[in-house]
């Protein structure tokens, strides 16, 4: 009898395995791209969230005035702007929307939408967290602390329905870059007027069915913690060249859950691999194994008021004896070790210093007065995922063999990992940070005074000083060297030792067209297809 | 009986005004907070979501607030996910989550009673030591070793079943983590049918139905199960209210849109009104369960009934 029932049920899986395809054969056949998301979207509102995973769906649901280049980061490629205009010094843009821009519900995308979305994040009352990134407008910064409260003072204006006016606060040569960042996408007036005031807070306007954009893709399904799936918007202005018919972004909060739903066949891209698969899937699986750098840089954060790392010599001494050539060889596999703090990006190319030297390391902590390490007091250094444990253990042996310093490691949960930092309580962190958009500012502001990712208790008023004269500079090459001046002035100091450059290291179907390396890995969902 | 029932109403409803308020303060201990994000938010930012949402008013102001709107069936709305209601992410997770542990315990019944009984009636056999060997297998081996193992198995190496997912109308994307969650509570049942079916077997009663020339099977089934049960049922209750309260582990294996991952991603983010909403189900649901189980033993073992 049990022998019949497992005999039975093994033939009714198998009968099920045969005429049932992969879901990517099913999706290749009715052009939908499955992508592994990570975790579930905050929300789809573009002035309310601060996230990549965020911000992969809101790039197909909505477009900025410049659009991304699959292939190339530093080209611009027009989006809802059809070209754009700007004085010599940089500070004065002109944008010229194409008039044949819609929302994804019919109406045209006017001037004025672009200002009703700057006004709206910038208003104080909408508490926009990511509201920074429009700084560079003039006024921006004092509408948004309110410190004043007209808006027409603020660097914004529509001088007819298709033409955009910004004054920027300094020259902002990147600015069209700038403008593919999702803060600078603009949101329909006519839609979220609909659903509440222009500054009340996750309203239903951003919910399905509401939400209205003006990108290649529009909502189609959106299941909580389950899958969101857009389809082809027909009043795109460019929808003839869009290559999908669809996208469905599945939150997979579990990157090894994502790897085998990948090899399982239920997905066209992962969002991530985890470094100990590395190895495995480059053997059995080299034809999916994705690996490409990405602006961003793993470090250790020194809170630098702590006696011992208030002094630059053991900061130095510190960042001397890390063996990063081993570290990325070994433990984070895929990732450059840092020669500098910024990553390579465009036509900016700092000095580079950082090198593994532990008799100079262990000469220069003598100096400091902690001979042999002796004397030092005992740290610890705070990590809050499981996967920076290794490294951070190969750092706490490499400090105590080159310099006999000790350092433990102490694992804590996301918030307090974070409140800690912020408050300024804890001796060192091992942390990343990735960039917004591709200008060495993304990498360098956050070390001035007073700047809330700083968290250091460092300030240096030559660096400071270095940042602000590149910002008065509108000629690019002049300001990538006042910009490599303040980079060496950090990396003199150190009150971060920067450990390696980010890779993306992901899992990828070869029928996916239309996907190249991108440094901020930006990938414009427009330009993909499937071809298997 | 009635009066019985009621009571026990009574009291659950006083444990769930308990469990809030324990919460509500606890919560406010955690050296977390929602706002709290990779990229810092400016204080004055920081400040007027706090305002938005009241966690600048006194804690006790807080407090009432809570437990007013509470009385009038609001859970009020999530603080990580902002904009979305505490009644709304339970309405739309907790049926996974309920689904799931269904099929997950009646897999473990189909599975871990006939065990045991069989496991009994064969004692000290190869089938018993077969039987109880697979139990503690199943009781020693956490899920996080098998689902991962299963579904790899199925999933890449078959392509039979999907590796992850859920799909409410279609039992190929229950069966793997329901098994991998019901497998425990499987091999548990195996045991407990065990050892209270090898207690009935050893009474008088049974004795003199074998004088009397009644069949094995009639022994078994007919004079043994309702007793030999009461072990097992005594345990399916509590364990039905766990299994169907979410589990984290299952539902990150396979990604699965339940409660459980909302439940631990709210205590990262000291979400308290997600935090006090979870807790509350919980709390309701294991209420339920215990009263149900009291029942169940009642209708079970007739002698509980004269003395209660």
């Amino acid at each position: 009898m049990l022998r019949r029932l497992l005999a039975s049920g093994l033939l009714a899986l198998s009968a099920a395995s045969c005429q049932k395809q992969t879901e990517v054969e099913r999706a290749n056949e009715a052009g939908i791209l499955l992508v592994g998301n990570s975790a579930e979207p905050k929300a789809l509102d573009p002035q309310l969230v601060t996230g990549v995973i965020e911000s992969k769906i809101i790039g197909a649901l909505f477009e900025g005035l410049v659009a991304d280049d699959p292939e190339d980061d530093s080209a611009l490629p027009p989006g809802t702007a059809a070209s754009w205009d700007h004085n010599e010094d940089m500070t004065e843009w002109v944008f010229q929307l194409r008039p044949e821009a819609r929302w994804s519900d019919g109406h045209t995308v006017t001037a004025h939408d672009f200002v009703f979305a700057y006004h709206r994040m910038l208003s104080p009352d909408l508490a926009a967290p990511y509201a920074e990134m429009l700084y560079f407008i003039d006024k921006a910064e004092a509408y948004n602390k309110a410190e004043i409260d007209d808006f027409t003072q603020v660097g914004v204006r529509a001088t007819d329905d298709f033409t955009l006016e910004l004054r920027l606060r300094e020259p902002v040569p990147f600015l069209p870059s700038l403008t593919r960042h999702y803060t600078w996408f603009p949101v329909p007036e006519h839609v979220v007027r609909r659903f509440g005031d222009m500054t009340e807070r996750f309203t239903d306007w951003s919910e399905h069915p509401n939400l209205v954009g003006n990108g290649p893709f529009q909502l189609k399904e959106w299941r909580f913690h389950d899958v969101i799936e857009v389809e082809r918007n027909p009043h795109y202005w460019n929808a003839a060249d869009v290559g999908l018919n669809g996208i469905r972004f599945i939150p997979i909060e579990n990157p090894y859950t994502e790897a085998r739903a990948f090899l399982a066949g239920q997905l066209h891209t992962t969002y991530t691999l985890p470094p100990d698969l590395i190895d495995t899937m480059a053997e059995d699986y080299p034809e999916f194994l994705r690996q490409e750098p990405y602006v961003g840089t793993t470090f250790f954060r020194l809170n630098t008021t702590r006696p011992g790392f208030d002094d630059p010599k053991v900061r130095q001494a510190m960042s001397l004896s890390i063996d990063r050539e081993a570290l990325c060889e070994h433990i984070l596999e895929g990732y450059t070790p840092a020669r500098t703090f910024t990553p390579k990006m465009g036509t900016y190319e700092p000095e580079p210093v950082l090198d593994f030297d532990p008799e100079k390391a262990r000469k220069l902590l003598a100096d400091a007065g902690f001979p042999g390490g002796k004397g030092f007091p005992r740290y610890s250094m705070l990590i809050s995922r499981p996967a920076a444990r290794a490294s951070a253990e190969a750092v706490q042996a490499m400090w105590r063999e080159h310099l006999g310093i000790l350092v433990d490691i102490q694992n804590m949960d996301w918030g307090s990992y974070i409140s800690a930092q912020q408050s300024l309580e804890f001796d060192l962190a091992s942390a990343g940070w990735i960039g917004d958009y591709l200008d060495p500012t993304t990498f360098l502001n956050m070390w001035t005074e007073g700047n809330g990712n700083n968290n250091t208790g460092w300030h240096n008023d030559r660096y400071e000083e270095l940042l602000k004269q590149a910002a008065l500079q509108a000629d690019t090459e002049a300001r990538h060297r006042l910009l490599a001046e303040a980079e060496a002035v950090l990396m003199e100091e150190q009150p971060i030792l920067p450990v390696s450059w980010y890779s993306r290291n992901y899992l990828h179907r070869p029928e996916v067209k239309g996907w190249h390396p991108l440094l901020l890995d930006n990938h414009p969902w427009s330009a993909i297809r499937l071809e298997p | 009986m009635i009066r019985q029932i009621l009571n026990r109403l009574g009291q659950g409803l006083l444990v769930l005004f308990v469990l809030f308020t324990l919460t509500f303060f606890l919560v406010r201990l955690l050296p977390t907070g929602p706002f709290k994000t990779e990229r810092a938010i400016p204080e004055h930012i920081q400040a007027k979501m706090e305002a938005y949402y009241g966690l600048d008013q006194p804690l006790l102001v807080q407090y009432q607030r809570r437990l007013t709107n509470l009385v009038s069936g609001d859970l009020g709305s999530s603080l990580r996910l902002e904009g979305r209601e505490v009644g709304e992410i339970i309405r739309q997770s907790f049926p996974v989550s309920l689904q799931l542990g269904l099929v997950a315990i009646m897999l473990a019944i189909a599975i871990g009673v006939p065990l045991g009984i069989l496991a009994a009636w064969r004692k000290n056999s190869l089938i018993d030591y077969g039987a109880m060997a697979l139990a503690m297998v199943g009781i020693c081996i956490p899920s996080f070793v098998i689902g991962p193992l299963l579904a790899d198995q199925f999933g890449r190496r078959l392509e039979v079943l999907p590796a992850m997912g859920w799909n409410p109308f279609s039992p190929v994307y229950w069966l793997l983590p329901a098994f991998t969650l019901g497998l425990i509570s499987a091999a548990y049942l195996s045991r407990l049918t065990r050892a209270g079916m090898l207690e009935t077997l050893n009474q008088d009663f049974v004795r003199t139905a074998r004088a009397k020339g009644v069949g094995e099977a009639r022994i078994l089934f007919r004079h043994c199960l309702r007793g030999g049960l009461i072990p097992a049922v005594a345990y399916i209750g509590p364990a039905f209210a766990a299994v169907i309260s979410g589990s984290l582990v299952i539902e990150s294996i396979f990604a699965i849109p339940g409660l459980g991952t909302h439940f631990i991603k709210a205590m990262e983010t000291g979400d308290e009104p997600v935090i006090t909403g979870v807790v509350l189900l919980y709390g309701s649901l294991i209420t339920l369960a215990n009263i149900a189980t009291d029942l169940l033993g009642l209708w079970l073992n007739p002698r509980l009934r004269t003395t209660g």
